[in-house]
């Protein structure tokens, strides 16, 4: 009768299997209670649970006697992300189809705070190669500042980082702090009376051939510069072609929800492969976590610096703080700015403006993605 | 410093300037075609007017 305590004893002898389940058990906490990105935190919280019980079915064993056993959140892995990137890849059309692009095309100058809020990718790059990360694993780290999760895990699988559990960890739980980390970056590099700026909402007219046309126009585009970027903005974009071109209205509802969700579902489950204890409980894991933070919170100087800056040469300024807007966390981002905007003038309404910049970074986190990946593959052919 | 990393600090440097200046290219072309296409008068959109 061993056989029933083999599991209790390999458990209780493994600290680091308990201190997995431990985390596991944190995850589910945050998303049920905090509901912190309980979509993808639920999942990868009993996933973590699941790969870390030794020996356990979820993940593919050697069993005596009997051979080789295959695990469905191993199998899942392999052929979900590893073979094809396929999952993070097909969430991006229940992404593209869920975001209305409309209040960044009636005001086209928010475009440029989705590409100022990246800096906090490359800064980061740089400083996980001070910290004695290879360039691979340093690139797979900084991306975590795309404050995008499907695009975190695929450039760091892309790039073969060992990290990838702890990448994604990273970029999910920042992206639910955002109310947190955003507020605190901001007032470190603005002043009141910039926080104070108004700023009318005076949308231009969109027809619909230019919300039709936009998302072939920046897939076109972005292929050309940054081929690498066409699996991911490509997605992205059709997403967005199938909710505008008005014809198939049911296709765009099944992907914002149904596709979304069985996708989402599917991702959470499938990345705590790499949640297991030999690969997760490590000092790095840490370090990765704290190089996350440095990535959101120069993301948000990024574009907040970039507003001022542009403030030197416009007639009417922009709220600086829409800056910060500018990375891919949406629509929390936006509502932040709405929150401080208000919080400083209550008759300041700065939402549809921080909406433009908020989706704006949808498209620089993905462009950041591809762009990426090139420059890695070119530094180290 | 260790030679391997101040080369990785090096390329993430030469990362961060081209992957900012591909970035602002990318984004500023997208934003051109966006302001040229608003000035395109919408025939549909005048008919229905009309």
């Amino acid at each position: 009768m061993e056989f029933l305590f083999d599991g209790a004893i390999a458990l209780f002898t493994s600290p680091k299997s308990l201190a997995m389940i431990a985390v596991g058990i944190l995850l589910i906490y945050l998303a049920i209670a905090k509901e912190l990105e309980p979509t993808l935190l639920l999942p990868m919280g009993f996933g973590a649970i699941m790969v870390n019980i030794p020996a356990s079915g979820a993940l593919n064993q050697v069993l005596e006697g009997v051979g080789d056993t295959h695990g469905i959140i191993q199998w899942l892995f392999e052929v979900g992300i590893e073979a094809s990137e396929a999952l993070p890849i097909l969430l991006f059309i229940g992404i593209g189809a869920m975001i209305d692009f409309g209040p960044l095309l009636s005001q086209p100058i928010m475009f440029l705070f989705g590409a100022a809020a990246q800096f906090g990718i490359f800064f980061t790059i740089v400083v996980a190669c001070l910290l004695g990360f290879d360039l691979k694993d340093a690139a797979s780290i900084g991306i975590i500042g795309a404050a995008d999760g499907p695009t975190s895990i695929l450039v760091s699988q892309i790039l073969g980082s060992k990290y990838i559990g702890a990448i994604a960890v990273a970029a999910y739980s920042y992206m639910a702090l955002v109310p947190i980390v955003q507020p605190v970056a901001i007032r470190l590099v603005t002043t009141k009376k910039e926080r104070m700026i108004k700023m009318p909402y005076e949308p231009g007219q969109i027809s619909k051939k230019t919300r039709i046309a936009f998302p072939i126009i920046v897939t076109v585009i972005a292929g050309l510069i940054a081929p690498t970027s066409i699996a991911l903005v490509g997605f992205l974009m059709f997403g967005n072609l199938l909710r505008e071109c008005g014809v198939l209205n049911s296709l765009s509802d099944t992907a914002q929800n149904v596709l979304a969700n069985l996708i989402s579902l599917l991702l959470g489950l499938t990345i705590s492969f790499s949640m297991t204890a030999d690969k997760f409980v490590s000092v790095d894991t840490l370090l990765i976590m704290g190089l996350g933070l440095v990535a959101f919170v120069f993301d948000t100087i990024g574009g907040v610096l970039f507003a001022k800056f542009l403030n030197l040469f416009l007639k009417k300024k922009i709220n600086p703080m829409i800056g910060g807007a500018g990375i891919s966390a949406f629509p929390m981002s936006a509502r932040v700015i709405q929150k401080m905007g208000t919080k400083e003038d209550p008759t300041n309404i700065l939402l549809m403006h921080a909406i433009g910049a908020n989706v704006s970074g949808q498209i620089g986190s993905v462009l950041a993605g591809g762009i990426l990946l090139e420059l890695v593959a070119q530094i180290l052919k | 410093m260790n030679p391997d990393v101040m080369q990785n600090v090096l390329y993430g440097l030469e990362i961060m300037w081209k992957g900012m200046f591909g970035i602002f290219a990318v984004i500023i072309l997208i934003t051109l075609i966006v302001i040229l296409m608003s000035k395109i008068p919408d025939k549909g959109a005048n008919e229905e007017n009309k």
